[in-house]
């Protein structure tokens, strides 16, 4: 039998993702020996014109983490899903654009004025802006276009399955790698992470009551966090109720509520499903007592959105705001 | 102009990059570019988060290093608010911080850049990997390998949340305590940790310096420049990873700054050229003068080399006769040859596994006295720590309630940015004649970065402006339904 050929690549991401697939530690030496890896950039020295050469379908999975923020991006995504018979999109960015689609809450013109020019310790008389196309010294070099949106990468190319979280999980990794070698992969589309909200498994759940109400909102500074108890019940924001089980709860053994790296639980978005929740326990019979209520979310897009703002309602800065 | 040759993308590191070296009719090296096709924004969107969140928001930054930008990030923190940790948090983020280092740091040379010294510079790029590591060295030590990153990711896990991304720094202080369990956890690992690192050291002096050839590769001009460097020392002028103040010394070894974080405008300014989207670093007094080495030219170095070349030697006594043997066979300090960062990183590896054991017998470390909760009115903070890569720079400014209004970061990897121009330019030079070229040979002109650990990802973060946090909600047409500002009432949610 031959073994199934795997590709994995990254777009706008952090290498956590690929640090993450490193991370399954004692499995990786058994699972290298039942693959062949075709491309991954992080580890091994694959150049893409080897992946060009490779006939149109030819790898069997490619992992593909980080949402499309560029031209380059959008080309190696495009070239893997022509040579690929299946796509993950692996990770929070790949699947809903992760941290940073908060750019979308910006513009590029922003960004590159205050990146290049504006910034306090640039030093740019000149006004020089990287460009596209470059002449120095006779030698012509390119660059990418930066788009003004980052993409999730169903926006851009087809998707087979998505793998969550801000990394997704080693055990998560494992149990992928091996339903690719053995079988045992669901139905095309699914999000390859157990349907059902943080709070299932979080161990703070039983402190839950079924009822109570929150008078305030409190930010993680502000007070010592109980490191039993739920963190909703102590005032701090969590985005358990609305995010995708199956991280581990590792953010809340850390004592530190979670920030809903896992995305949404179902189809919904993640953010209007979160405010419901927090519509339910809010304390606010008077429309200026739910103001004050609600005004200590400090920063709602960064909060209901940390993951998921190029997947989420808010779409992006209106470009005329420039 | 002759040819072009391309190597897309450059591997074995984080984030994207692609090196163009441009021949002339002779087939020899006219000039080579190392740019860098990416542009994130992290600066920006940072405006409007509340600066508490930013140890998370940051970490994101890079998934290699994310311990780096979260402790920067909390000592910026801790600087916003004027709140010092009380000693217990100070001693669990430093023995988080040194766990981060060593695993960091072995990750590089067994997985990144190891295969080009284990497997050869030169070897099948199909074996040039972990893989064919394991292969070289026998699956014993692959699992060696493999084990003590396992446990050292497993109290890194236990102290800060995450291994990836942790969830450990507030202003003034950390979220969690060391349990008495965890702390002998952790003394049992930093022995097995120092045995390791001695071992990687053992395997690094018979594969590499007991190897004519690798040394003299060190050695050759290929991979030398000279420049000046930046680290972080402790009171007694030691490397240090997590405070401290930073020094620069010059191409001759002398110090000539040496200053607080909050200094550091005056000395560090940024360069932008049009053909990469990464900046470039350089001392402000003496200017930028173009990607050229030596004394009149402001480009600096960091990371592993670099610290040891500013400080007078290691703070723990097995690394500092390690210290003292490698500047005994280069030949003295500063050493200016760029693949002896490969050997500085793993001194650092053991550096850090006797920090995590001096440090697991601090009396201070299981107390529940881990936050620091009297804080000034935040308007503006600054942190440094040295990152893997080398120092890290995190400078917020807010408003009165702690939302970012402004962010500069000055990323370890981009303090090598410039350098590493000019290190490849300089391999592709010599190892290129006469249109000679083939995959082994671009691999050595990759060596000249990789010998960096660059994380493109991070030098790509990139700044500030002012603008109102106001979000419109639109329909699929385009057309406006509601905004969303900072008042969540006016969004109709409720």
């Amino acid at each position: 039998m031959t073994k199934p050929k795997i590709a994995i690549s990254w777009n706008s991401s952090c290498g956590g993702c690929d640090e993450s697939i490193v991370d399954i530690e004692d499995k990786i030496l058994d699972i290298a020996a039942k693959v062949e890896f075709v491309l991954w950039p992080c580890a091994m020295d694959f150049k893409y014109d080897h992946v060009r050469a490779l006939p149109d379908g030819d790898i069997t999975v490619s992992l593909i983490n980080g949402g499309i923020q560029n031209s380059h991006q959008e080309e190696i995504a495009r070239l893997i899903r022509k040579k690929s018979k299946t796509v993950v999109a692996f990770g929070a960015c790949a699947w809903l654009g992760g941290v940073p689609s908060l750019i979308n809450l910006k513009n590029k013109e922003e960004l590159f004025k205050s990146s290049y020019l504006e910034s306090i310790s640039v030093e740019n008389p000149r006004k020089t802006l990287p460009a596209i196309k470059s002449k120095v010294d006779n030698c012509t070099l390119t660059l990418p276009e930066i788009y003004d949106t980052l993409y999730k990468l169903d926006d851009i190319i087809g998707v087979d399955y998505y793998l969550p979280g801000c990394p997704p999980t080693a055990d998560l990794i494992t149990d992928l790698f091996l339903k690719l070698i053995e079988g045992g992969l669901p139905e095309k589309g699914a999000v390859l992470a157990p349907a059902r909200s943080l709070c299932i498994s979080c161990p703070r759940n039983e402190t839950k009551p079924d009822n109570f109400e929150i008078d305030e909102i409190k930010r993680i500074h502000e007070i010592i966090a109980d490191p039993e108890k739920c963190f909703l019940v102590q005032n701090l924001l969590c985005m358990g109720p609305s995010t995708r089980d199956g991280c581990g709860c590792s953010c809340i053994k850390g004592n530190m509520p979670c920030t809903g790296c896992f995305g949404p639980a179902d189809k919904s978005d993640q953010g209007a499903k979160m405010i419901g929740t927090l519509g339910s326990i809010l304390k606010g019979s008077t429309e200026s007592e739910a103001d004050r209520v609600i005004d200590g979310i400090a920063d709602p897009a960064g909060t209901f959105y940390r993951y998921s703002t190029a997947a989420s309602m808010l779409g992006r800065k209106r470009k005329e705001d420039r | 102009m002759g040819k072009t040759i391309t190597i897309d993308p450059i591997t074995r590191l984080e984030g994207h990059g692609k090196i163009d070296i441009f021949l002339n009719d002779d087939g020899n090296v006219e000039r080579a570019f190392l740019s860098v096709p990416e542009l994130r924004g992290f600066e920006k969107f940072a405006e409007g988060r509340p600066a508490e969140e930013m140890p998370q928001i940051t970490s994101r930054i890079c998934g290699v290093c994310p311990g780096a930008h979260h402790m920067a990030s909390t000592k910026a923190l801790d600087s916003l608010y004027g709140a010092d940790p009380p000693p217990a948090a100070r001693a669990i983020r430093e023995i988080y911080y040194n766990l981060h280092f060593f695993e960091d740091h072995v990750l590089h040379f067994y997985i990144l850049a190891g295969p080009d010294f284990i497997v050869g510079p030169d070897a099948p790029k199909e074996s040039r990997n972990i893989l064919g590591v394991v292969d070289k060295l026998g699956v014993e030590t692959g699992k060696k390998v493999i084990d003590i990153r396992k446990k050292a990711r497993a109290l890194i896990s236990e102290i800060a949340g995450k291994t990836i991304h942790p969830v450990l720094g507030l202003p003034g202080g950390v979220a969690k305590t060391l349990t008495e369990e965890t702390r002998k956890d952790l003394k049992k690992f930093s022995l097995e940790a120092i045995e390791f690192a001695q071992f990687t050291l053992k395997a690094f002096n018979d594969i590499v310096l007991n190897n004519r050839k690798y040394l003299d590769l060190i050695e050759s001009d290929i991979y030398y420049h000279e420049s000046y460097y930046m680290g972080m020392v402790d009171e007694k002028n030691l490397v240090n990873f997590y405070d401290g103040d930073i020094s620069v010394i010059n191409p001759s070894g002398e110090e000539i700054e040496r200053f607080r974080p909050s200094d550091y405008l005056d000395i560090i300014a940024e360069h932008v050229e049009s053909w990469s989207y990464i900046k470039y670093p350089y001392l402000r007094k003496i200017g930028w003068k173009g990607f050229i080495e030596g004394p009149d030219s402001g480009i600096y170095r960091v990371a592993p080399l670099a610290r040891l070349n500013v400080a007078k030697g290691m703070a723990t006594p097995l690394a500092n006769e390690e210290y003292g043997s490698m500047y005994n066979r280069l030949g003295g300090k500063p050493v200016h040859n760029t693949l002896a960062i490969h050997w500085a990183r793993l001194i650092e590896i053991l550096n850090s596994a006797e920090r995590i054991s001096a440090l697991s017998e601090n009396p201070h470390i299981t107390s529940p006295e881990i936050r620091n909760m009297n804080f000034n009115t935040p308007s503006e903070g600054i942190g440094i720590v040295e990152a893997p890569r080398g120092t890290l720079i995190h400078h917020y400014k807010t408003d009165q309630k702690g939302i970012i209004t402004g962010c500069n970061l000055i990323v370890a990897s981009l303090g090598n940015s410039a350098a590493m121009c000019i290190s490849i330019e300089k391999a592709a030079k010599k190892l290129i004649n006469s249109g000679k070229v083939n995959e082994g040979v671009l691999n050595m002109v990759e060596m000249a970065f990789r010998a960096y650990d660059p994380c493109l990802g991070c030098a790509t973060h990139s700044m500030p402006g002012k603008m109102p946090l106001k979000i419109y909600i639109r329909d699929r047409k385009g057309k406006e339904i509601t905004t969303l500002s900072q008042n969540l009432t006016e969004s109709g949610y409720t």
